[in-house]
């Protein structure tokens, strides 16, 4: 058999995405819209100008995270579609930090943040943590287990907002304290001009650091090696001496801690409360997307992740608001078809030929 | 046109029988594979016909061409006289040929007379089910195939699960029932059962064709046997009472001229490996091993000989840490080695080229060099601190890769792009790098041409020569008796005996005790059997 070249992949999903355009373009102009306009809409409402550009990367960053956390998963073959629920546990470990109060209101950021920071990485590892051990111990489908997780994510922060750390009776605690929050471009405009109003904030270099320290790990590392070589022939691994059962908790620990790493730089970064609805926006289930579409390489899931974002945030710009999602979710229907190119080659064989 | 009674031009079947199935020169090839080359094949009316093998001997193949599975590439079938092509299985069926497939084709949630009635024309719109109901009981009844109609499929063992396909094909009106391993999956009591049904069929008028590599049950249910051994026939219709399990055995392993390996005289060492009365089940939870015991010492091969399925996949995972020996124990250099993991074994110095290359030996997406450091990868050079050193692993590989002949353009690229010899080369490569102290190697020839299977030769002696335990499962027996110092066979996982192999190598006698050992009789009754006739 021959290996197709190594552009293929890439030309593959290229093209996937192509189509996905094009179909999507045809369901705009049913719609009764104009599909150029509406692309070049998207576009420049997400790349325009250096403030849209900002605003894009602040929707790629929890993205990012939550794409990594989905990659290193999927690379064992374990299939995390809890990354939801453990980006929003995450968001809760760090608020809890602040709410409880565990450290007071006026404490240095210098401490704040990295406290906060492994709050988030402990709570999301704890969301990984169950339903890898539901696997390693019991076998219990992890798409299962971390399914239903997510829900008990929502509610379990929902019942905090309302009942324990709810503000005048709102759904959502109070505004956490200026010292709790990431460093964000705009606080820099005094001495740096054109950083005025730039909402861009620490969570993107955390998410930048994270990727490519999960690159390193996976691709230069002992502990990635096992990953990878479980993930492609786990009776290989097996063989080779390596642990299944023990790196299947890990993997998820540390899935759902990169998620919980992205709830916290979310709600530290942006929203700057404890509050369910801008935090269960699906970016666990758009991080499986991105993670797919950067065929599990870290690196290329930052690029991706802002690709995302773009769509996300031009969700605001056009009416009706379901467009990108519906592109969105065409992307994907397209890339999965496109897999099928690459695991099979395609040859035509006329009636009555043999195959 | 040809009456039932028509003569045929082999020889095999005797003048005036009746013919149910005539297959001619059946050529099948598969990428790499010939599996069928010119196959003949004859079955009589009312006959249970054998079709012994060895695992890719082709047999499977055949039957799937003559049930419609497969179109040889040439060949002609002609079925009650008239010749056919079928193109899909429901062909084979109209002309009452049914095939029973090794992996069962049944809807779990549905019961035994819904899964007999599907993909029938009959009953059309409404199930009358208690109807078929008990027209299936009146089958199963008939030729005692015990299973209630109204069981769910889920709910059944695998024995009662091969009597609804079998129900399936009668309710059909096969009259030529093909079963590819049907005992493979069935306990001895079971294995009872099937006969006696198979028996009331063939009373009936019907034949069967009985896929099998298990010499006593062939010996114990057929009426004629046909061997195949490499996609050809090596013996055709033979009456199964005028013929003897070692003919039979001969006919399957081969007795081919024993070449001459290039082996130095060695006097073994210490005590490497000791097995000690080993107890293991095999992955349907039966009993794969049955107080087996065995060692092999420094600088010398021993073979382990026996007919696929008696235990030499359980006993070198026991050995290898891959399986739980459930009694017993398995001694390595001392140090008790079995039930702990396969990694305290790497570490011990156990290397292990196992049967499956590539669903075992080796990651298919991964690259040469992610497979040859598999087992060195986590020890220093390669490994510091955690991390790989990957310069180091690379230059690993490429060492590899010219010492041992590999080819491929890079290191980098995936195994899974390999041939089967480069790749054994590859496995190869990593169990011999890491200096073993005891080898198992287990079928390191299998489906590797000619040249691949002298370098795997070589290396193995060369591994001798520098004092590794190598202990050798294979079903080539010219193989294990030209390679081993030393041949102990396996039957039901159980030893039956040992036979050295002296400087002069290997005579015909030794070959006929081996056989005679592999179908089951001890080395003492087959002394004992020596002694009474020089009496
Ligand atoms: N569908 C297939 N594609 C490629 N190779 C095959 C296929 N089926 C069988 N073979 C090869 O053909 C040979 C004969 O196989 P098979 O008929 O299954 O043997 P048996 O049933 O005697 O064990 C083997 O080398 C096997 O690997
Ligand atoms: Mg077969």
């Amino acid at each position: 058999m021959k290996e197709p070249p190594r552009w293929y992949p890439a030309a593959v999903s290229l093209g996937a995405i192509m189509v996905a355009l094009v179909l999507g373009g045809i369901l705009i102009a049913f719609a009764g819209g104009d599909p150029f306009r509406s692309y070049a809409h998207i576009a420049k409402a997400s790349f325009g100008n250096l403030g849209v550009l900002s605003d894009t990367i602040v929707k790629a960053t929890p993205i990012l995270l939550t794409s990594l956390a989905c990659s290193i998963a999927f690379r064992m073959k374990l299939w995390n579609i809890g990354a939801e629920g453990q980006f929003i546990m995450g968001a809760f470990g760090a608020g809890a930090i602040v709410l409880t109060p565990i450290l007071p209101a006026d404490t240095s950021p210098w401490i704040f943040i990295p406290v906060m920071m492994l709050a988030g990485i402990l709570m999301g590892a704890i969301w990984g943590f169950f339903p890898g051990f539901l696997k390693a111990r019991f076998n219990v489908n992890e798409i299962i287990s971390t399914l239903m997780m997510n829900y008990i994510a929502i509610s379990w922060v929902n019942f905090f907002i309302f009942a324990v750390w709810t503000e005048g009776g709102f759904q959502m605690s109070p505004k956490f304290p200026e010292n709790a929050w990431l460093p964000r471009l705009l606080d820099y405009a005094k001495t740096i001009p054109i950083f005025s109003g730039l909402t861009t904030h620490l969570g993107l270099l955390i998410g930048i650091v994270a990727a490519i320290v999960l690159w390193i790990v996976i691709y230069r590392s002992r502990w990635g090696y096992e990953i990878r070589l479980i993930g492609d022939n786990p009776r290989a691994a097996q063989y080779a001496g390596i642990n299944i059962t023990r790196n299947t908790v890990l993997v998820m620990m540390l899935s759902g801690a990169l998620a919980g790493l992205g709830g916290m730089s979310e709600i530290t970064g942006m929203v700057h409360r404890l509050q369910t609805t801008p935090l269960a926006a699906g970016y666990g289930f758009t991080g499986i997307i991105v993670a797919w579409l950067a065929k599990l390489n870290p690196l290329v899931a930052i690029l991706v992740s802002i690709l995302f974002g773009a769509l996300l945030l031009a969700g605001r710009e056009i009416q009706p608001s379901g467009v990108p999602k519906m592109i969105q979710g065409i992307i994907l229907v397209c890339l999965i078809a496109s897999d099928f190119l690459m695991r099979y080659r395609v040859r035509i064989v006329r009636a009555g030929e043999e195959a | 046109m040809d009456t039932l009674e028509r003569k045929t031009t082999n020889p095999s079947v005797a003048e005036g029988a009746t013919l149910f199935v005539e297959m001619n020169g059946i050529v099948k090839r598969f990428p790499g594979v010939l599996a069928n080359d010119h196959v003949d094949f004859v079955l009589r009316h009312g006959e249970i016909h054998a079709l012994l093998g060895e695992n890719g001997a082709g047999k499977s193949t055949l039957m799937n061409v003559l049930a419609g599975l497969y179109r040889p590439e040439s060949g002609t079938i002609l079925v009650k006289g008239k010749v056919v092509n079928f193109s899909s299985p429901r062909d084979a069926i109209k002309a009452g040929i049914g095939m029973i497939h090794q992996h069962f084709m049944l809807v779990p949630s549905q019961t035994v007379t819904e899964n007999i009635l599907l993909g029938l024309d009959k009953p059309r719109f409404r199930l009358q089910l208690n109807e078929y109901d008990h027209i299936v009981a009146d089958l199963s009844e008939r030729f005692g195939l015990k299973v209630e109609p109204r069981a769910k499929v889920w709910q059944l063992s695998v024995g009662e699960q091969q009597r609804v396909e079998i129900l399936k094909m009668l309710y059909r009106g096969t009259d030529i029932l093909i079963m590819d391993e049907p005992t493979a999956v069935l306990a001895p009591q079971e294995i009872e059962d099937l006969f006696k049904t198979l028996r009331a069929m063939v009373a009936e008028g019907k034949s069967i064709i009985f896929i099998s590599h298990k010499l006593h049950e062939v010996m114990a249910i057929a009426d004629r046997v046909t061997v195949l051994r490499k996609g050809k026939v090596t013996a055709a219709g033979l009456d199964a009472r005028k013929t003897t399990l070692q003919e039979l055995a001969r006919q399957m392993v081969g007795r081919e001229v024993i070449f001459h390996l290039d082996k130095k005289l060695n006097t073994p060492g210490e005590i490497v490996l000791e097995v000690e009365d080993v107890c293991a089940e095999n992955d349907k939870g039966l009993q794969a091993l049955n107080g087996l015991s065995l060692d092999v010492r420094a600088g010398e091969i021993v073979g382990l000989a026996g007919v696929a399925g008696n235990g030499q996949r359980e006993l070198a995972q026991v050995i290898t840490g891959l399986r739980r020996c459930t009694d017993g124990c398995v001694i390595l250099n001392g140090e008790v080695i079995c039930n702990r993991s396969a990694l305290v074994g790497i570490q011990r110095g156990v290397s292990h080229i196992p049967e499956d290359r590539t669903g075992v030996g080796t990651a298919p997406d991964l690259s040469v060099t992610d497979n040859v450091i598999m087992k060195q990868y986590r020890r220093p050079p390669i490994a510091q601190h955690g991390m790989l050193n990957m310069q180091v692993a690379t230059k690993f590989a490429n060492e590899l890769k010219e010492s041992y002949d590999i080819i491929v353009p890079n290191v980098e690229t995936p195994v899974r792009l390999l041939s089967g010899g480069n790749l054994q080369r590859v496995i190869l490569a990593r169990e011999i790098s890491g200096q073993p102290s005891l080898m198992v190697a287990v079928q390191p020839t299998r489906g590797l041409d000619v040249g691949a299977i002298e370098g795997v030769h070589r290396l193995l002696l060369s591994q001798r020569e520098s004092g590794a335990a190598i202990l050798l499962i294979s079903e080539e027996l010219e193989e294990l008796l030209s390679l081993s110092d030393r041949v102990y066979v396996i039957y039901e996982g159980r030893i039956m005996g040992e036979v050295k192999i002296g400087a002069g190598g290997s005579s015909p006698e030794m070959i006929d005790t081996v056989g005679l050992m592999m179908t089951g009789t001890p080395l003492e009754q087959i002394r004992k059997g020596e002694a009474e006739r020089n009496v």
